[in-house]
Parts: C-alpha cells; sequence; structure tokens
C-alpha cells in the first residue's frame, strides 16, 4: 500500500466530498462529522459513478407505516440503480452479507510524512501546522 | 458440465457496435414543443394543458426513485433535464458506449394518454417533428418512433403514413397501457399502417389510461407501479394475439421494451396451454401463440435479468431464443443498463453479437 | 434431464395418500342457501329473485370449468358429494381435499348481503359436505368488500376445526396487501389459517391494467399477472412482516412464473428500499417462507419443469392438488409430464402438512 494526498482537511467540510483520480483509480473521500472515510468510486452493481450519488440518511422500520430515520448524510445511494452504502464501512443495505464497495483506509496526516499525491509540493506549502488527508491505496 | 464460453467482456472491448432499443430524449422546457406546433394549440397546450387520466398535471401519480426518473449523473452540465442535450447524450452515452444505432422512445409530454383527442393527434406530429429537427437529422446514429394518440386510430395510421416516408423512424411507439387492451379492433388501422410501411411496434412500458395497476384495484408504492409496468406487458401481449392481430398481420413486428425478458417464457408457455383448451373460442387464432411470439416478437433486455444463480439467465436466453432478445440502456433513467457490465454471464461472440446488435438489425429492419 | 415417472401417477399417489389442496364443490344455487339463511334474507332471496350468482371468473359451460367427464348429464360441472368422491378423492387415494367454494358472495357490492350469504356457504359446506366425508375440510368463504365482518366470519368458523384456510380471490376491490384487509390476517394468523388466494376476480375492476379484454382466454391467462400483482402487494405493504405466522397459498395461480418474478422483485427492492423500510430482508427470501402454491396448472413444457421448480430455489413451496372439477390434466393425471419423482412425496403431503397447522397431525 502506499499513501496519497488526497486534498486538505479544509478543503472537505463536514457533510462534504471531493472525488480525485489516484493511481488510475476514481475515489471518492467523505468527511463525517470530521472523520474522513474513502470509497472507490465504482458501484460493485454495474460499476456506475458510485461516489456521485446523493448522501442520505438511514431509514429503518420497525412495522409497516413508520420510517425510522437516523444517520443523516452518511450513506451514499448510487446515482444508477439506488443502493445504499455505509460510507464508514462500504458495506451495502440490502445484502450486507454479499456486497460491499471497496474502501480505503484513511487518516489525517500532519504535513512532514507525505509520500506523493495530486497535491504536489508546489501548489501547497509543505508545514507542520496543516492537516492533509492521506490515503492508502 | 463446464460450457466452453468466452469469459464476460464488455461490447466496447470487443469493439462492437451496439444498437439501442430504448433512449429517452426530453424536452428542454414545456415551450420547447411549440416551434412544431400551430399558434392554436400554442395557445392550448398554454391554456388548458396536456390532460390525462391521472391525479396530477405534472407530477407522477407513483412518484419516481428520482428527479425525472433519472440517474443522478446525467444532468447536462449546460442546463436541462436528463436527455434534453443531444451533445451531453453523445459525449456521455453514445460516444462512450460505441452505439451505432440509438432508438428514441418519447415518454414525455405523452401523447398517447391524451384525453383531448385532438390535442393528442396535434401533439403527436409535433413530437415527430421534433424528433427529426432536433435529433436524428443532426444525429445520424439516432433514430424515432412514430408518436401517435393511438385513441384516434385513423389519424394515427395517417401520421404514421406520414412519418415512414422517412428513413428516420425506426418503429411506432405504443405502451401496454392503453384505453383498451392492444388487439382490440379499434386500433387495427394503426396495424394496418405499420404493416403496410414496414415499421415494426415497439411496445414500451408504462401508459397512464385510468385504469388502476392492478386488477384488484390502484397500488400504495412506487415500487409496485414501477415493478407492475412490467408485468401489464404480458396481458398485452395476449391481447395482441386472441385478438389475431398477429395472425392478420403475419409480418408487422413487435419489440416488447423495458418489461425486462424473464417473465417471457412462463407466459409463453401459459397462453399456449390455455389457447389449447380454449381454442374454440378463438377460432381466428390459427396457430399456438409460442408460434406467433417466436416469428413475431423480440425482446428488449432491460431491466436485465438478475437471478441468483447467474447461469439462470442463460436458460432464459434459451428458452427465448438468442436470436430474439435485442439489447437496450434506457438511458437516462435510474435503472438503466450499462453494456459493458449489465450481463453477468458469459456468452459466446456470436452470442454477444446478436443480443447488442444483429438481432435489433432484423426486427427493424435496419 | 428427468426421466418420465417410474410409475403412473395414479400409483405414485395412491402410495402417498396426497393431500388436494384445491378442489372446487359446485356452487349452490340459492335454493340450496336458503335453509341457511335467516328469516329476513330468506324473504329478501325470494322476494327480489336474487339468484344467478355464478362467478364470471368461471361460466359452467366454458371448457376449463369441468373436464367433460366431470360434468352432469346436463352438461354443467359436477355438483355433488358422490362425485368428489367417486372423481376427485377416490382415484388418487386423497387423505384430505380442501374445499375452496368459488360462490358470488364473495363478489358482492352490498357488504351485508354478501357477508351473509357467505355465512350461509360455510354452514352448507359444514353441513353437506364435511359433516358427510371425513376427508373433507374447507375453506372460509367471506365476502372481500368488507375486512371487518369478513374477519367476524372467519372468527366463527375458526371455531370448527374442519375449516382449514380462508378463501380469498386474486382480483378483489383493493389490492390484497392494503391496510385495510388486515383485520382479516389478523384473524386468520390467529387461528393458524392460511390465506387461500384464488384465481379469479370479483370484476369491480376491469380484468387486466389495460381495461377488459375481449375473450374469456384472455381473463383466464390474465390470472397469472393477477397473482404477481397481488404478491406484489402482500410484499411491498408489508403483510409478511406484520403478520410474521401468516401463510399465503396461491391457488391455481401458476406458478412458473416464480422465478423471474422473484429475481424481478429481489432488484426492486434494492433500488426503492427506502420506499419500504419495513421489508427487512430480500423479499425472494419472504416468499420463499411465508408463500405456496398449489400444483396446476403447470404451465409449463416437460423438460421445462424441472428447471423452473429448481429455480424456484425451494422444494417446500408446491402443494398437490387436482383442481377438480377444473378441466387441467387429462388420463396422464394430476403429476405433470416433466415433475421429478422425488419431490412428489414433499408434493403429495408433506409440504401441505408443513402449510396447514391444522393438518398438522393428521395421521400418515
Amino acid at each position: 500500500m502506499t499513501r496519497h494526498v488526497v486534498a486538505r482537511c479544509d478543503e472537505i467540510p463536514p457533510g462534504g466530498r471531493r472525488i480525485v483520480m489516484v493511481e488510475g483509480r476514481s475515489i471518492g473521500v467523505f468527511n463525517l462529522g470530521g472523520e474522513f472515510y474513502a470509497l472507490l468510486d465504482r458501484c460493485p452493481h454495474q460499476a456506475g459513478r458510485l461516489c456521485l450519488g446523493d448522501t442520505i440518511g438511514l431509514v429503518q422500520s420497525r412495522e409497516p407505516g413508520s420510517y425510522e430515520f437516523s444517520r443523516p448524510g452518511e450513506l451514499l445511494k448510487c446515482p444508477w440503480h439506488g443502493w445504499e452504502f455505509d460510507i464508514r464501512t462500504g458495506q451495502s443495505w440490502c445484502d450486507p452479507k454479499r456486497t460491499r464497495v471497496r474502501t480505503y483506509p484513511v487518516a489525517v496526516e500532519s504535513g512532514e510524512s507525505l509520500v506523493k499525491g495530486p497535491y504536489v509540493a508546489e501548489t501547497f506549502p509543505v508545514s507542520v501546522e496543516q492537516d492533509f488527508v492521506v490515503v492508502d491505496i | 458440465m463446464s460450457d466452453v464460453l468466452l469469459e464476460p467482456r464488455s461490447a466496447q472491448q470487443s469493439r462492437l457496435g451496439v444498437i439501442d432499443c430504448d433512449i429517452h430524449p426530453m424536452l428542454r422546457s414545456a415551450k420547447a414543443l411549440h416551434p412544431y406546433l400551430s399558434q392554436r394549440w400554442r395557445d392550448h397546450f398554454d391554456s388548458y394543458g396536456p390532460r390525462t387520466p391521472a391525479p396530477f398535471l405534472r407530477g407522477h401519480a407513483y412518484p419516481k426513485a428520482t428527479p425525472a426518473l433519472s440517474r443522478r449523473d446525467t444532468w447536462p452540465p449546460a442546463g436541462g433535464p436528463p436527455g434534453s442535450d443531444l451533445a451531453f447524450m453523445r459525449q456521455q452515452h453514445l460516444d462512450p458506449l460505441n452505439v451505432e444505432i440509438g432508438i428514441l422512445q418519447v415518454l414525455f409530454p405523452s401523447v398517447k394518454d391524451q384525453r383531448d383527442l385532438r390535442l393528442g393527434v396535434a401533439m403527436s406530429t409535433a413530437v415527430n417533428d421534433w424528433q427529426v429537427a432536433e435529433w436524428t437529422e443532426p444525429e445520424p446514429r439516432l433514430r424515432a418512433a412514430v408518436s401517435i394518440a393511438c385513441d384516434d386510430a385513423e389519424a394515427s395510421a395517417t401520421e404514421i403514413r406520414r412519418c415512414a416516408a422517412r428513413r428516420d423512424f425506426a418503429s411506432v411507439f405504443l405502451t401496454p397501457r392503453t384505453s383498451e387492451p392492444l388487439g382490440r379492433k379499434r386500433y387495427w388501422p394503426i396495424y394496418q399502417a405499420a404493416a403496410e410501411t414496414g415499421l415494426p411496434i415497439g411496445i414500451h412500458t408504462g401508459g397512464t389510461n385510468g385504469h388502476p395497476m392492478t386488477a384488484g384495484g390502484a397500488p400504495s408504492f412506487y415500487m409496485e407501479d414501477h415493478h407492475g409496468n412490467a408485468i401489464a406487458m404480458q396481458s398485452a401481449l395476449a391481447s395482441l394475439i386472441f385478438e389475431g392481430v398477429m395472425e392478420s398481420f403475419p409480418d408487422l413486428k413487435f419489440i416488447m421494451i423495458e418489461g425486462g425478458f424473464g417473465w417471457a417464457p412462463s407466459c409463453t408457455w401459459r397462453l399456449d396451454k390455455h389457447w389449447a383448451r380454449m381454442r374454440d373460442e378463438v377460432a381466428h387464432v390459427k396457430r399456438p401463440p409460442s408460434e406467433y411470439i417466436r416469428r413475431q416478437v423480440w425482446f428488449a433486455t432491460q431491466p436485465v435479468e438478475e437471478p441468483e444463480r447467474p447461469r439462470d439467465l442463460r436458460t432464459i436466453c434459451e428458452w427465448i431464443g438468442w436470436d430474439r432478445i435485442v439489447f437496450a440502456t434506457d438511458y437516462p433513467h435510474w435503472d438503466m443498463d450499462d453494456p459493458r457490465h449489465a450481463f453477468k454471464v458469459s456468452m459466446t461472440e456470436e452470442q454477444q453479437r446478436m443480443i447488442f446488435n444483429s438481432n435489433a438489425r432484423a426486427a427493424y429492419g435496419l | 434431464m428427468s426421466a418420465a415417472l417410474a410409475a403412473p401417477a395414479t400409483e405414485l399417489l395412491r402410495a402417498i395418500g396426497p393431500i388436494d389442496c384445491d378442489l372446487h364443490p359446485a356452487p349452490p344455487r340459492m335454493a340450496q342457501l336458503l335453509p341457511y339463511l335467516d328469516a329476513h334474507w330468506r324473504e329478501a332471496m325470494v322476494t327480489r329473485g336474487i339468484d344467478g350468482l355464478d362467478l364470471s371468473s368461471y361460466p359452467p359451460g366454458a371448457p376449463i370449468s369441468a373436464r367433460p367427464d366431470w360434468r352432469d348429464a346436463e352438461g354443467k360441472p359436477a355438483a355433488g358429494l358422490d362425485s368428489l368422491r367417486a372423481q376427485a378423492l377416490d382415484p388418487w387415494g386423497t387423505r384430505i381435499g380442501i374445499l375452496s367454494c368459488l360462490h358470488g358472495s364473495i363478489a358482492m357490492y352490498s357488504e351485508d348481503m354478501g357477508a351473509a350469504l357467505a355465512r350461509a356457504v360455510n354452514e352448507w359446506l359444514a353441513r353437506e359436505w364435511l359433516d358427510h366425508e371425513p376427508r373433507l375440510r374447507a375453506s372460509v368463504t367471506v365476502c372481500m368488500r368488507d375486512p371487518v365482518q369478513a374477519a367476524a366470519e372467519i372468527e366463527r368458523c375458526a371455531a370448527d376445526p374442519r375449516f382449514v384456510q380462508v378463501l380469498l380471490l386474486v382480483n378483489g376491490d383493493q389490492p390484497l396487501g392494503r391496510r385495510s384487509l388486515w383485520p382479516i390476517y389478523e384473524a386468520a394468523q390467529r387461528h393458524g389459517l392460511p390465506v387461500g388466494v384464488h384465481a379469479g376476480s370479483v370484476y369491480h375492476h376491469p380484468v387486466t391494467s389495460m381495461g377488459w379484454p375481449s375473450y374469456y382466454v384472455e381473463d383466464y391467462v390474465a390470472n397469472a399477472p393477477a397473482f404477481q400483482n397481488q404478491l406484489l402487494s402482500l410484499i411491498t405493504e408489508g403483510v409478511f412482516q406484520k403478520f410474521p405466522e401468516l401463510r399465503v397459498v396461491l391457488l391455481e395461480s401458476g406458478f412458473t412464473w416464480l422465478p423471474p418474478f422473484l429475481w424481478r422483485v429481489n432488484k426492486t427492492w434494492r433500488g426503492l428500499r427506502t420506499e419500504v423500510p419495513w421489508i427487512d430482508r430480500a423479499p425472494g427470501e419472504i416468499i420463499r417462507e411465508q408463500v405456496r402454491f398449489t400444483l396446476q396448472p403447470a404451465d409449463a413444457p416437460p423438460g421445462a419443469l424441472e428447471p423452473v421448480i429448481e429455480q424456484m430455489g425451494s422444494e417446500r413451496m408446491l402443494l398437490f392438488s387436482t383442481d377438480y372439477p377444473h378441466w387441467q390434466f387429462d388420463e396422464e393425471g394430476p403429476l405433470p409430464a416433466g415433475l421429478p419423482e422425488h419431490l412428489v412425496p414433499r408434493i403429495a403431503l408433506d409440504n401441505a402438512r408443513e402449510t396447514y397447522p391444522r393438518l398438522r397431525d393428521i395421521q400418515v
């Protein structure tokens, strides 16, 4: 695994996302309440651009007619056929045992330990005070 | 038993040109049809407006899963609803998917469901002129389907003959959900005109006819409406057979679009079995239904079947006949199929060629 | 590819002693029902001349309505208990037969009249059939238009253990999953009565979603899409979540349409789950657990039957039926060609015993 800087933390505010190309793969990086998660931008169903989908909450129900809404913005609905994926884990909601989207470990790193990425040194000054979002591929 | 087959391959990888039997162009705005309407009908359009047997003027009685029924990433960057921008359609769909021919199916505004038949007839000529001017003329890969106000069958026949003179038109547009079952005598001038001009009928799911989606009343959920539209194909097919349309018009071809195709074998078997018992009621139907279906009917693939065991998809194709299946995407709708990924089962090169290309050429006479 | 059955159907079935889950007594004429009506309704029927409540779903003279050798001297579907014994029960060694009476009371617009007539039909079934033939059981007849009165009739008949099922038609006034019908399912579940949904219609809506077809054969084949729509309603409305012990038996529905239906409903659900969030597992799983199908008609050529049953993904779903006196088979008998022989014991007996709580303790 190699580590790639994909954004400055403040470029992806809470509730926001950024889609980046890393090593030929399109990756979506999401900020959920200050925590970052990265998903492969490819739906396991028919390879749609998953990370372009709406972020939605979780709807559950104890019984017909009841709609229990929680975790706003923490799921991703594929823009194609509407499959729901948990952004934190990549797990699909409808078929949790069999379908997952590929996730990547994401860490918030200080500027010093960068290796490479789309934000090459010339565009951002590297300093220890700045926080970068680094993705392991 | 191992199949000596190729791994699933994308049509693009094999450089196979795709014939897409179901693309939905959209008007850019409510007024986009005006240039093709006379002043009298522009005024009517703007005042009383289009009216179908449904609760809402513009919204859907069963609200769709997504805005404009479309994939979330199909909204053109330059504006307008999904399917309204030819340049974007080329860039997002026709070019990357290697679409050799795409057949347009105009769903909105719904011409055939207009309660005012004179308005419907005016809209049909306008929609057909719009398809040519803004789609098939600038883009030679596209073909149109003749929009008709089917409840005025004579006017529909006139419009079919008018449009058939142009090579822009590949088929006639109908849906299963008409005011009466499709095979009923009132619609026969349409079949007469289509047969004479050599145009097949593309029966595309949908239709707002004022009848509930089930024979036991109106359902509650879009999930039922969506699936119910596919189920309706079965009775439409039965009507075309049992009313004798297929017997009387042996050269008339039918393509069943956007209902999937998994339903076709069991429906065919059922029609055969009960025709055998009750053929004396329909003595004008001289052959078993399966013979008409094999002779005159094709099934478009979308929404592709997703059996739990992928090999069952091959079984279905064998039962229908590999030569009766035509590929369709349903671009830009949310449940559309991508030819590179939709078929999760291995096929021979010949089968791929048939499904993605040559079967449609036979069905549409392309 | 399966071989032909090793022995004729008759021998195989007689060795097992099947349960026949779909039998039809000829519906009673009004004169036969009068003794079972109270004074008010008796007088109403007579003074208003109310009769002829034959359901449009089965014109008595139509070929499907009765096999030629199962008609009486006047050509009507065989009427009485003697015919049923001789033609439906005895030939296959049937140990239990479930009667579903397709009487017009189910389709009345007038709820009170419908309820009164349905009650009379159930009394007629008990007194003139069940009392005289220990092999017989019955479905509770209800008027579909009033679920509350229907539930009351289910309560009443449930006291008689020989009523083992509730009878509905596939096409009622409302899709079968709708909440207004839930009193029926609540009563049925409470008493361990599966709900039997039978082919046919109350004809309050056109027989297809595109209006009224011209021909009877179209009405008949339209039952298959009707069952698909109604099964979809039961699923989407969450009937199987609300009533987890409920079993639904589709009677004379055909079943070869089921596999592509399962694939389609699973596929649709995955994209539209948030609209119906009470569906807690794949609809195909729910159907395999809680829905059953009778054997007639088996709409498939011999070579396709085994693959279709395999695609259904469960050996527990098919229940033996003759559909007597409806004409679904000839001298080949009620086991359709191509039916895998190893499934016959399950289909003939075990699946019904597992499906009908009131049949679990029969002697085998």
